[in-house]
């Protein structure tokens, strides 16, 4: 899966919803969104390894 | 999951449903447009300044004011008003995207630096500020504040709008209680100030009840242009470690942060008692708690470091 993340792009291996995916990452889901194919997707919705999935931060930068 | 109020996909799990893209849009604008109303946030003859970044709060609440200024029929003037620190590949990016938003909004924007008003960057002062053991942010902060009523009061403006949304309320909330600083929290809550003075432009917070991740949600699904960009400084400060701990809270328990924000709501009124006289500045006659206002105070600490 290819995530991009604060500018910054990874790939992992990931299959499963997106609240397991965050929870993988360590990321609060309180503090992003998650996008896929330009549509904001709920906890959850399931993914495939195939997938590319950017997070965006909702936090402001000061 | 699905929408609870059509057949369409939820973008969103709020605490009471699930929301589809039109449903949110629409729950989030009656939303702000009814604080408006409650706190009385906005008089029909208010000329409005927006205290702008450029960031998704200030964005929104910028587009939102115009939008309820529109629907209510409100012909006063309204203009944007930012304020240039001087962070070094950081400000200049949010500000070029503020001057291009404005522009497609048909808004002025006004900007002022910390250069031009304290004859110094906050890149400047932070390396000063360190030897003083103060804070980029309490620096940024003060300056900041000061520049954004001096100004707005400058240019016409009877209220200043700002994008303090709930989670900032409910950090500074949770702030001053833990540094038991009542006096301070009485200034705060929708409208802060704890009195009319001819001082200070009131400032009003029509986002008071959004969230960060609502506010963000409707800025993308708006199609704004709201960069990721993180000040250098932010990581410094006190705030982001009790904003990450409500953030762990209310994943845990959905509603922390609201119910933060209704139990000052109710404490509020007794709050507003202990409000201090103002004064005004020896040094440069705006508002002041003593003989210096806290702007003046930094500076003339920089100065003499």
């Amino acid at each position: 899966m290819k995530i991009n993340y604060e500018n910054k792009d990874s790939t992992i291996k990931f299959t499963g919803n997106v609240k397991q995916l965050l929870k993988q990452l360590n990321i609060n889901e309180e503090t992003v969104l998650v996008i896929k194919d330009n549509q904001v997707l709920t906890t959850d919705i399931q993914l495939e390894d195939k997938d590319t999935i950017q997070i965006l931060s909702v936090i402001s930068g000061g | 999951m699905q929408c609870n109020k059509c057949e369409n996909p939820a973008v969103i799990e709020l605490q009471h449903a699930p929301l589809c893209k039109t449903h949110f849009i629409n729950y989030f604008e009656t939303k702000v447009f009814k604080t408006i109303n409650k706190f009385k946030l906005i008089d029909r003859k208010d000329n409005i300044c927006v205290a702008t970044s450029g960031g998704k709060d200030s964005l929104t609440v910028l587009y939102l004011t115009k939008k309820y200024m529109q629907k209510y029929q409100i012909k006063t003037n309204i203009f944007a008003l930012a304020v240039d620190e001087g962070i070094e590949d950081y400000r200049e990016h949010t500000l070029k995207d503020l001057q291009d938003f404005c522009k497609d909004q048909n808004i002025e924007l006004k900007i002022v630096s910390n250069k031009q008003e304290f004859n110094t960057t906050l890149d400047e002062a932070y390396t000063i500020s360190k030897y003083l053991k103060k804070k980029p942010c309490n620096v940024c902060g003060v300056w900041r504040r000061y520049i954004l009523n001096k100004y707005s009061k400058k240019y016409g403006a009877t209220k200043l709008v700002t994008g303090h949304n709930l989670d900032d309320e409910a950090q500074v909330i949770i702030m001053n209680i833990f540094k038991a600083n009542t006096a301070l929290a009485g200034r705060i809550g929708p409208i802060s100030g704890t009195q009319k003075s001819e001082f200070f432009v009131q400032r009003v917070k029509p986002l008071y009840m959004c969230s960060d991740k609502e506010v963000r949600l409707y800025t993308f699904l708006k199609g704004f242009k709201v960069k990721y960009s993180e000040c250098p400084y932010s990581k410094e400060g006190y705030r982001h470690q009790i904003q990450e701990m409500l953030n762990n809270f209310e994943s845990k328990y959905k509603g922390t942060k609201q119910g933060i924000i209704n139990s000052f709501l109710d404490l509020l009124p007794n709050l507003k008692e202990q409000e201090q006289i103002i004064n005004h500045c020896e040094n440069c006659g705006e508002a002041a708690s003593s003989k210096l206002c806290n702007a003046c105070k930094i500076k003339c600490d920089l100065d003499n470091a």
